[in-house]
């Protein structure tokens, strides 16, 4: 469950990305955010992600209240989020295999554990045959998926992904929407801020559009 | 910690090194130098402090007293000599044997030519005390005070030397901490800088793995394994260099003065094997602490939370 109640975000140049921010999201739902450039969508998952500090108002994920949790605790609480950038940030000097390990290895996963997990990984977002390719040897497309495969790795409670399919043909970005539909068919919550109406008219689940830092709709199952 | 994550910690830090190739060089080479001469000095201290020791302990302080004096009142004066505090030791030499080892040292072989002194002994008013002191330091003041003593015609002691080793000994030490100071600032600064352009390298990368929900600790491990392992060659370096020219010293030394110039045996060299320990786990401690303290605080002032 997250609750984001009354949140504000001002940043330092006084930029009001956020001005009154009312959003509820069930366990397990798939959320799509939508609104012009500039509305405060990163801001908020950057928010969710303790990135950045809300200037004010509440936000609980799992009974957990952000603004009171204490700094030690901050990495334990990340690792039940998985990520997707919207530039990928992939690293690049490694092969997609170790980009994905990558998520492991640095929250102290044994290595038998990671030599389970990332094969299984890579065959679910389909790269089971390029683990050896490095980023620059791959498609956008494929890129993303090593991106979501690295997010997924850990079993996260909640996917956040920023435009996930930005740079995507529309074949690719169907592919990448299958396969975090079939992520959210597992029991993850998924959040996924993006640009394409089209993507949103599609896929028929929750739409909730922001413009200027405040919900402007909040709509179920289909249409902007 | 797993096993597996010391490796990865490992590999990661030692990526960084690779990458950085020429700093990382920079920086072992002025530890090295550092420990170096560390060891240099450590090698010449000790050994100085070896030999005034010896000193102590084989040259000593000689009072002759005043002709005509009886061997009791040589022994009253010498009962009074003796409540010095900075005595270690103290040898009475009656005249007779005085003489006998005159005797013994220069007519070896000829004792015919002895005979001709029959009883009328020549070191008649030769008595002496052979005085040792704790700590050749206190040489002067005891000297003074024996040579303003009642009946004490002469008192013979080695100047040079005494002075010789404990200046030498300052001025080594003095030149030690300050070469060895400012080569360490240097060697902090430069770990330091290395540090830095290694975390601009991985800035990327330690923001992922922040937002992935790594610690803090293990974001910053690859750095202070990279600052660890500098400091450890830079000092196991040096280590190696001074095991091979200390030995090559002990042996050029013993086969070329030990015999001739070295009678009095106060010329000896501190074996390696007694010297080693103590000077490979000091550098150890200075080269590993350094490269540890100085990472450790440059990426903790580069990750702010
Ligand atoms: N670090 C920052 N410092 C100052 N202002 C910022 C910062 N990050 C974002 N902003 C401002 O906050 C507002 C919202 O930014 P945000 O990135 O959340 O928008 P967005 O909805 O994600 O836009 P886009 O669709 O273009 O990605 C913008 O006006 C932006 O200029
Ligand atoms: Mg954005």
């Amino acid at each position: 469950m997250i609750e984001i109640s009354n949140v504000t975000k001002t940043y330092k140049a006084g930029n009001k990305a956020i001005r009154k921010l009312d959003i509820k999201i069930a366990d397990g739902e798939f959320v799509f955010i939508v609104g012009r450039s500039g509305s405060g969508k990163s801001t908020l998952l950057k928010m969710l992600l303790k990135e950045v500090e809300p200037t004010s108002g509440r936000i609980i994920v799992n009974n957990m209240n952000l603004q009171r949790m204490p700094r030690r605790s901050v990495p334990k609480y990340r690792r039940k989020l998985g990520v997707v950038f919207q530039d990928f940030r992939l690293l690049k000097d490694r092969n997609v295999y170790e980009n994905v390990a990558f998520a492991q290895r640095v929250i102290g996963v044994s290595a038998r554990k990671i030599k389970e997990n990332v094969p299984e990984m890579l065959k679910l977002v389909g790269l089971s045959a390029k683990y050896k390719f490095y980023p620059n040897q791959l498609s956008g497309g494929e890129q993303q998926r090593v991106a979501i495969a690295r997010a997924l790795i850990n079993n996260p409670e909640v996917l956040l992904a920023d435009e996930p399919t930005g740079n995507l043909d529309r074949h690719n970005a169907d592919e990448i929407m299958e396969l975090l539909e079939q992520i959210n068919a597992r029991g993850t919550t998924v959040i996924v801020v993006t640009h394409s109406q089209e993507i949103v008219n599609r896929m028929k689940k929750r739409v909730i559009t922001m413009d200027k830092g405040i919900v402007v709709s909040d709509k179920k199952g289909g249409d902007i | 910690m797993r096993i597996s994550t010391f490796w990865y910690c490992l590999k990661q830090g030692i990526k960084n090194i690779c990458r950085n190739i020429l700093f990382s060089l920079a920086s072992v080479a002025t530890i090295s130098a550092c420990i170096f001469l560390f060891c240099l000095f450590f090698s010449i201290i000790a050994n100085i402090r070896h030999m005034t020791y010896l000193t102590e302990t084989t040259i000593g302080i000689t009072v002759f007293f005043e002709e005509g004096m009886t061997e009791e009142e040589i022994l009253a004066v010498g009962d009074e000599i003796a409540q010095r505090p900075e005595i270690q030791e103290m040898n009475f030499i009656s005249a007779e044997e005085a003489w006998e080892s005159f005797q013994a040292d220069y007519f070896q072989g000829m004792e015919e030519l002895a005979e001709g002194f029959a009883d009328d002994n020549p070191l008649a008013s030769s008595a002496s005390y052979e005085i040792f002191l704790k700590d050749i330091s206190d040489q002067p003041q005891m000297v003074a005070y024996l040579e303003k003593l009642e009946g004490v015609r002469k008192v013979n002691y080695s100047n040079a030397v005494v002075a010789g080793f404990s200046n030498l000994n300052k001025l080594v030490g003095i030149l030690s901490v300050a070469i060895i100071g400012i080569l360490l600032a240097v060697s902090v600064f430069l770990i330091s800088n290395t540090i830095h352009v290694a975390a601009a390298f991985r800035k990327t990368e330690n923001q992922i793995m922040r937002l992935i929900g790594a610690t803090n600790f293990m974001i910053r491990a690859p750095f202070v394994v990279e600052g660890v392992v500098l400091g450890l060659l830079g000092t196991v370096i040096p280590l190696g260099v001074t095991y091979l020219l200390y030995s090559e010293a002990v042996s050029y030394i013993t086969s070329h003065f030990m015999n001739s110039v070295n009678a009095s045996g106060i010329l000896q060299i501190i074996p390696l094997d007694r010297l080693f320990p103590v000077m490979s786990g000091v550098s150890l401690g200075l080269g590993v602490g350094i490269g540890f303290f100085v990472s450790f605080f440059t990426i903790r002032k580069h990750l702010k939370v």
